[in-house]
């Protein structure tokens, strides 16, 4: 986990693996989700704008993408199980980005820690 | 923001506190969730902070002869120890409140109203009370906790003797629990059997601490309001400010049950008579993958809006998306489309309610 960057609206980026999805605090405050809605293989991203959405019972979030680039994969898995997301929100990774630039606004898992301790 | 007088119990069982007309309230617990949370009321029993309802006493000769004249619903059938709910109608039909009305005796009432309306209605009541009619508004030293769920009636039992119980839905007993006075009325709002406790302020704690140690053996836990929204959902239970509202009118909701048009004459009769509904409420259940939120408007099929939704949610019990909708009164097809964030999604409109228990 170590290795992730974060933004600071609480996705995180793979840059090994080329994956983004949401962190374990927004999981946490989310509660439980309930429906993912995602791109399809082939849109572009941007770094900073919306990709998709995250609902819990009750409210929707977007998801801020930390990358942009064009979407190679989604994890479908999500589709029919969006509570894999509160069971593992680092293991649930949402899409696989080619990614062309990552975001400036990226900070280190160490940051992120610090900004969400409670 | 004010705080209930379980708030610190509430904090202490991990309640996730969120501010509800004006109170902080726990939307969840940290420990369990909504999905949890919903899930204990259906199976087992979950117990709720629902101190910040409203509780106003009507006394007097002419009590019966006011409550008649403010609710669409009679009471003359209901009998000592009887609760019955009522809409609350104003002058245009439209709805003031929903509301549940007990009955002591002849002469004595208590009116259960909603939070948010608690200043609202207790004004509205006071001002068109009858003759000898006394008004309390008792709601600042009046605390309520909602035992819901089907192991709830095993839950009372250990610790209040079946004389004290209620036995059938929409009753109450009034009982002495430790030396203090309280009602137990058999009633709620998640669809499943179970209690509402009223008591003084001063004993909620030591209630709330009676009803975790007799109910946590039958894995009774303490839910939040997310779970007393999404179950009063999957009940169609309408929730005033989203099925209904000044605007409303009293005819447009599919409660008709609690609408006596026979009874001689009440507030707002006349307009309801004269207006002839113009939306009704339906249930929906997503076809296509997503989730309808109120304020999501509502298309037929040729792309005109007919309505919006007014509460929806993924249900638990279900798992799938529902939602209660109103739309134009003359719409009969089986389906329509929800726009949600700018696409139009399909739904199917289905029988009422989503969830039915057993009994």
């Amino acid at each position: 986990m170590s290795k992730l960057k974060f933004l600071k609206s609480h996705e995180w980026y793979s840059a090994e693996n080329n994956t983004v999805g949401i962190s374990d605090f927004a999981q946490h405050e989310l509660g439980d989700i309930v429906f993912v809605e995602l791109p399809e293989v082939g849109e572009n991203v941007e770094a900073g704008v919306a990709f998709g959405n995250v609902e819990s019972v009750k409210a929707v979030s977007e998801i801020y993408s930390p990358v942009s680039g064009v979407v190679t994969e989604v994890n479908e898995d999500l589709q029919s199980a969006p509570e894999l997301i509160n069971q593992d929100a680092y293991a649930a990774w949402m899409i696989k980005v080619k990614v062309s630039s990552v975001s400036e606004e990226l900070i280190s898992s160490a940051d992120y820690d610090e900004l969400t301790k409670r | 923001m004010l705080r209930t007088p379980f708030y610190s119990k509430m904090l202490a069982a991990g309640g996730k506190m969120v501010e509800f007309t004006g109170y902080e309230l726990p939307v969840q617990f940290e420990s369990t969730g909504i999905i949890t949370e919903h899930k204990a009321v259906r199976e087992k029993a979950g117990l709720f902070d629902v101190s910040h309802m409203g509780e106003i006493y009507l006394r007097g000769k002419d009590a019966f002869a006011s409550i008649q004249n403010l609710i669409t619903n009679d009471i003359t059938t209901l009998k000592d120890g009887g609760a019955r709910y009522s809409l609350l109608p104003n002058a245009e039909g439209g709805v003031v409140d929903d509301i549940l009305v007990y009955r002591f005796n002849a002469e004595e009432y208590l009116l259960v109203v909603n939070a948010a309306n608690t200043q609202k209605d207790a004004a509205w009541i006071e001002a068109r009370l009858l003759g000898d009619t006394q008004f309390e508004n008792a709601s600042p030293t009046t605390a309520q906790l909602a035992l819901q769920g089907p192991l709830a009636i095993e839950i009372v039992k250990q610790f209040i003797s079946p004389a004290d119980i209620p036995e059938k839905n929409y009753t109450f007993k009034t009982l002495t629990l430790e030396g203090v006075k309280i009602i137990l009325s058999r009633t709620g709002y998640t669809g499943e059997d179970g209690f509402e406790f009223y008591c003084p302020n001063a004993y909620a704690e030591r209630l709330f601490d009676l009803l975790m140690e007799y109910g946590r053996p039958f894995g009774m836990i303490p839910a939040g309001l997310g779970s007393r929204d999404t179950l009063r959902m999957e009940a169609v239970m309408p929730l005033y400010g989203h099925e209904m509202n000044e605007e409303t009118l009293c005819h447009e909701l599919g409660l008709d049950f609690a609408i006596k048009m026979n009874k001689e004459s009440f507030i707002g009769k006349d307009a309801l008579l004269k207006n002839p509904p113009r939306y009704q409420r339906m249930g929906i259940k997503m076809i296509d993958r997503g989730i309808a939120r109120e304020h999501c408007p509502i298309f037929n099929d040729e792309g005109r809006q007919i309505g919006h939704v007014t509460s929806g949610t993924h249900s638990p019990t279900l798992g799938q998306a529902v939602g209660m909708i109103r739309v134009e009164k003359d719409f009969a097809a089986s389906t329509l489309w929800v726009e949600v964030r700018n696409k139009k999604l399909k739904a199917g409109i289905v029988p009422l309610p989503f969830y039915k228990r057993n009994k």
